[in-house]
């Protein structure tokens, strides 16, 4: 039986991904001292974890089409919504 | 033009059948859910805010990083390994996936253990959930999805268990192995949009 991979190499590019997000929305953060822009990016940092955690962690990336674009959606949504209340709240 | 219009359709339940919801639909129903309702608790956050934005400001930075950065990569690390355990088990080798478990666990022990500190360190300074509307939020964000980890811990808790003897995942089993994971990733990708909007933008 061939030996299977137990992290795959996209796990892994994912994951080292997500760290280095996680470090780089403090710094962006600290630089900008609440700047709205930085919030909006920060923001959209944050979509893109969790696109990344539900395609690659979650197996949604090889789920039916359906489920994927539901959860695709949730993620656009949620930089959309949060950044547009940021800003024009 | 017969081929292709025999061959089409097969092609397309080929990839159908390839296309595997993890865990099973009623899950995800479930996950999407709590999904929807933290957002709705992100809006509300932000709502918040617009009406005192420099009181907001303030609390936040007066928040330290250090631990909900620590918890961040915590939580992360937690995540691969459940992604590892869920092979480790699909791949038969349900010894090594169950002791991946139990360090998923401890992942989830220690990221409650630290979230504790933070809470008697905020109070014990005076910035306990009575004191603005940012602190309070704070305590109902973190404390909802605290709660979320303590749950996790204890799904995890039966996946360590039930990979300690050989494990056929098909049917029911496979549902909830990887329902059991999508469940623990939740818990990951609520923290991704909490940490940052709670700790570095509200």
């Amino acid at each position: 039986m061939a030996s299977k991979q137990l992290l795959p190499t996209r796990v892994i590019v994912t994951w080292v991904i997500l760290v280095l997000a996680a470090v780089v929305g403090p710094l962006l953060s600290a630089e900008s001292h609440g700047g709205t822009v930085a919030a909006v990016v920060v923001l959209g940092i944050a979509a893109v974890k969790v696109r990344l955690v539900g395609l690659d962690f979650m197996e949604l990336r090889h789920a039916p089409r359906a489920l994927r674009g539901v959860f695709e959606l949730y993620c656009v949504a949620l930089w959309v919504v949060l950044s547009g209340l940021f800003v024009f709240l | 033009m017969t081929s292709d219009v025999d061959t089409a359709p097969d092609a397309r339940v080929e990839e159908r059948s390839a296309r595997a919801i993890p865990g099973e639909p009623g899950l995800w129903v479930f996950l999407l859910g709590d999904m929807v309702v933290f957002g709705i608790f992100f809006v509300s956050f932000l709502v918040e805010r617009a009406k005192d934005p420099e009181a907001f400001e303030a609390s936040r930075e007066a928040l330290g990083l250090t631990i909900g950065l620590t918890n961040t990569m915590v939580l992360l690390t937690s995540s691969l390994l459940v992604v590892l355990g869920l092979n480790a088990v699909r791949a038969g080798r349900h010894t090594i996936g169950s002791r991946i478990f139990a360090a998923a666990m401890g992942c989830g022990l220690l990221f409650a253990g630290l979230k504790t500190v933070e809470y008697m360190h905020m109070i014990g300074s005076g910035h306990g959930p009575d004191v603005n509307a940012y602190y309070m939020w704070f305590f109902i964000l973190t404390g909802t999805h605290l709660f979320h980890v303590v749950i996790g811990v204890g799904v995890l808790g039966v996946l360590f268990t039930r990979a300690r003897r050989p494990v056929d995942l098909t049917g029911s089993k496979r549902a909830v192995f990887e329902g059991g994971t999508c469940y623990w990733h939740l818990v990951d990708l609520l923290w991704m949009v909490l940490f940052p909007l709670v700790y570095l933008v509200g």
